[in-house]
């Protein structure tokens, strides 16, 4: 190698030898293969392998994706740009007909003639003046740069390019201040409800009330300050408000307690019945006690008309000797523990009446002779009216009252009968009591017109009387000598009538619900007796071993009654099934204790029956002493008051026709 | 007033009954006849299952409205009656 190196570079001082010496050098050129090489065969080496030649940049990526945020997707770009550029180089050569060349070929007119002057002032005149030329040439030449002021100047003129000064100057910057203000955010509160269908009724109906109010307020003005005052109650005390709830509370609990009583008041049958066919049974119900009342009698019972199970209690003494005050109670059937009305009255109570259409007005009669209205919607304590010594003050104990119709002014008015034998009418006119006597009852049997001035007769007693169910002007009136009279609203002396009832003094007088002559009358000569007020003799006639206190008919069926009598016991007769005696006699209180009234329930199978310790018991009526009558098996049960009525002419006509054979 | 004191004075006597409770119309008792920490538990309760009770009245007839409720169990009964701002809650056992 060294030698052919040597030689090679003789070869070079010698341009002929050169190429001797080249291709010696490339003769002696040997292949070295690098060790990894392919090893291929002939015909593997002999493969041709075709190449295209296109326009394609091989180095140009072949797919690009782009996000595109229009429609949110990778896309992929169209068209990739195949164009690769090797080399480039900005030139500064215009075309001499594009706009910038032409801008410059204008300038370049002016400042080359500048150029031009500039350098013959330089060489021919160097004083200075020419300087100063000079000068005004550069300061001309300076403002030209800036402005355009030469007139014929049709394009600005540009900056130079040479001589050229960029000077910046700064305003005066006014110093930043920041200010910010915070108001004080408005208060917030969370607010979250439910519109339910009544929270949106409750919104309407007070809306409807408010422009109701309103519209009373354009009315009248007097009428805003009883608004007022009456707001003013009300408001007054918070505990008031539970009157109403404490009231339902104390009654569920009480139903709770009396659970059973109230449960065989609705459902109790006594099956036992069945068994016996001509007896009944009085199941003891509630018992009605107040602890005020300890020493006085029950004088009077009554129903309500409307609130089914309201009943009033008059509470007074019979007893001539020991007369005290008096109380007027009105107890709940759902509440058997305390009153729901209490009235304390002076003077003993010894009847009363509720009005059967308005049913808080109560009118009473006192042992003093006294009567009075009573308003139960009041709160107060005090009557609505009393009648006072100058209005007509009954002298004598009031034993009975009665409602009647509205008279043709619709004014109330109510009846009452007295010891001094005076029927009196007693009319509310506005705020007070105008009374009109009726009738007065005398000893004889009528009394003459003649002797009316010279004879004082004797006033007979009322001690009871009743109206007729349809008859509105007939009426009864007992008495204490045991006479009853019928008499008639029209005739104020003579009576229509007169029946030689009892023995003693007539405690009750009653017409039948149905039938429209049957009238009962009871006495404390112990019997009871049923009368035709046709007829002049009492039609059945029951003995009962004790003075009978009181009598009533049931409102369900025209020959089932009650009595009640000073032993304490309760009868019940039904002429249906046994004419002559009681199918339920039954002793209701303890020993010693007389039972004083007895009253149906309108509506209810129930009794109450008052007694002389000021308390009541209320009993159910099994089905035997409610039966009604059937015609016939297969037809249906008939209703109504005709069948009562039939029921009892049928009785009666039995009557009559062994009273007829026998006088035959 | 008076009134209403005596008849609550009458509730309390009758025979089973365990405790009243007078709550608001937002569940905070005012008076109460049990001990404190029962008073609030029955308050919260029954607060809430009257003002459900009523909701379901009124939804289904908005004239309609909640008279009282009673819940009875095996051990006593409970007995609500609402009213507009307040409920009367009392607990009774009726087999005593």
């Amino acid at each position: 190698m060294r030698k052919y190196y040597i030689s090679f570079c003789k070869d070079e001082d010698d341009g002929t030898e050169m190429g001797d010496g080249t291709d010696e050098w490339m003769q002696r050129k040997t292949l070295i293969k690098p060790p990894d090489q392919l090893d291929l065969t002939e015909a593997e080496l002999k493969e041709e392998f075709t190449r295209i030649l296109t326009a394609n940049n091989p180095h140009a990526p072949e797919n690009i994706v782009r996000y595109s945020f229009k429609e949110l997707l990778y896309q992929r770009t169209g068209s990739i740009d195949q164009l690769a550029t090797h080399f480039m180089l900005e030139g500064n050569l215009l075309h001499q007909d594009s706009d910038e060349a032409r801008r410059q070929k204008a300038r370049q007119g002016y400042p080359e003639g500048m150029v031009v002057l500039l350098l013959l002032l330089l060489f021919v005149f160097p004083q200075q003046a020419e300087v100063e030329e000079v000068m005004e040439e550069g300061g001309s030449e300076d403002r030209s740069d800036s402005v355009q002021h030469k007139g014929g100047k049709p394009e600005q003129k540009q900056t130079n390019q040479f001589n050229f000064i960029e000077r910046g100057s700064k305003t005066l910057n006014n110093p930043l201040r920041q200010m910010g203000c915070q108001t004080e955010p408005p208060p917030r509160a969370n607010f979250s409800a439910t519109a339910n269908q009544w929270v949106i009724y409750d919104a309407y109906v007070e809306e409807l009330q408010k422009q109701e109010n309103n519209k009373e307020k354009q009315r009248a003005s007097m009428k805003k300050e009883e608004g007022k005052s009456k707001k003013k109650t009300m408001l007054s005390d918070d505990i008031t408000k539970f009157r109403k709830v404490t009231k339902i509370v104390e009654r569920m609990v009480i139903q709770n307690t009396f659970d059973d009583i109230a449960q065989d008041f609705k459902y109790f049958e006594d099956a036992s019945d069945e068994f016996r066919q001509q007896e009944g049974t009085l199941l003891p119900l509630w018992k009605f006690q107040y602890d005020k009342v300890k020493g006085l009698a029950v004088t009077s019972l009554c129903w309500n008309q409307r609130y089914k199970d309201l009943f009033g209690v008059g509470l007074g003494s019979y007893d001539f000797t020991k007369q005290g005050h008096g109380m007027l109670l009105f107890y709940s059937l759902k509440n058997s523990t305390f009153p729901e009305y209490f009235y304390t009255t002076s003077s003993g109570i010894m009847c009363l009446d509720i009005h059967p259409n308005l049913s808080h007005l109560v009118a009473v009669g006192f042992y003093n002779g006294c009567v009075a209205v009573y308003n139960l919607k009041e709160k107060s304590i005090q009557p609505l009216y009393t009648s006072t010594a100058m209005s007509g003050m009954l002298t004598q104990p009031v034993w009975q009252v009665k409602w009647q119709k509205d008279d043709m002014d619709n004014n109330h008015n109510f009846f009452s009968v007295s010891s001094d034998g005076r029927v009196v009418s007693w009319t509310l006119v506005k705020n007070e009591m105008v009374f009109t006597d009726i009738v007065k009852l005398a000893v004889g049997d009528s009394v003459t017109g003649g002797l009316e001035g010279l004879q004082l007769p004797n006033p007979a007693c009322g001690t009871s009387f009743d109206f007729h169910k349809e008859v509105d002007y007939l009426f009864l009136v007992g008495t204490e000598e045991g006479k009853i009279y019928k008499c008639s609203k029209a005739y104020s002396s003579q009576f229509l009538d007169t029946y030689d009832g009892h023995h003693m003094a007539v405690d009750a007088v009653r017409w039948n619900h149905f039938h429209p002559k049957v009238f009962i009358s009871c006495s404390a000569d112990w019997t009871i007796k049923i009368w035709d007020h046709t007829v002049r003799t009492p039609m059945f006639t029951f003995d009962l071993n004790s003075a009978v206190g009181d009598v009533a008919w049931s409102p369900y069926s025209s020959t089932v009654f009650a009595a009640v009598t000073t032993d304490g016991k309760v009868h019940v007769f039904d002429l249906n099934i046994n004419k002559y005696e009681a199918i339920c006699h039954q002793p209701v209180v303890a020993k010693k204790t007389k039972l004083t009234h007895i009253e149906f329930h309108p509506v209810y199978p129930i009794i109450i029956v008052g007694d002389d310790r000021g308390c009541v018991t209320s009993l159910k009526l099994s089905p035997n002493l409610r039966k009604k009558p059937k015609e016939k098996k297969r037809q249906e049960l008939p209703e109504g008051p005709e069948v009562e009525i039939a029921k009892m002419e049928k009785l009666l006509n039995l009557l009559q026709d062994p009273d007829n054979s026998s006088l035959g | 007033m008076a009134e209403v004191e005596e008849t609550l004075k009458r509730i309390q006597s009758q025979k089973g009954v365990q405790g009243i409770i007078i709550i608001n119309a937002e569940g905070i008792p005012i008076k109460s006849t049990l001990d404190n920490s029962s008073t609030v538990q029955y308050a919260g309760l029954l607060h809430q299952l009257v003002m459900k009770t009523r909701s379901t009245v009124r939804d289904l007839d908005p004239q309609n409205d909640l008279t009282f409720l009673r819940v009875r169990s095996k051990k006593n009964e409970i007995m609500i009656a609402p009213d507009k701002d307040y409920f009367l809650i009392v607990i009774q056992n009726p087999s005593d």
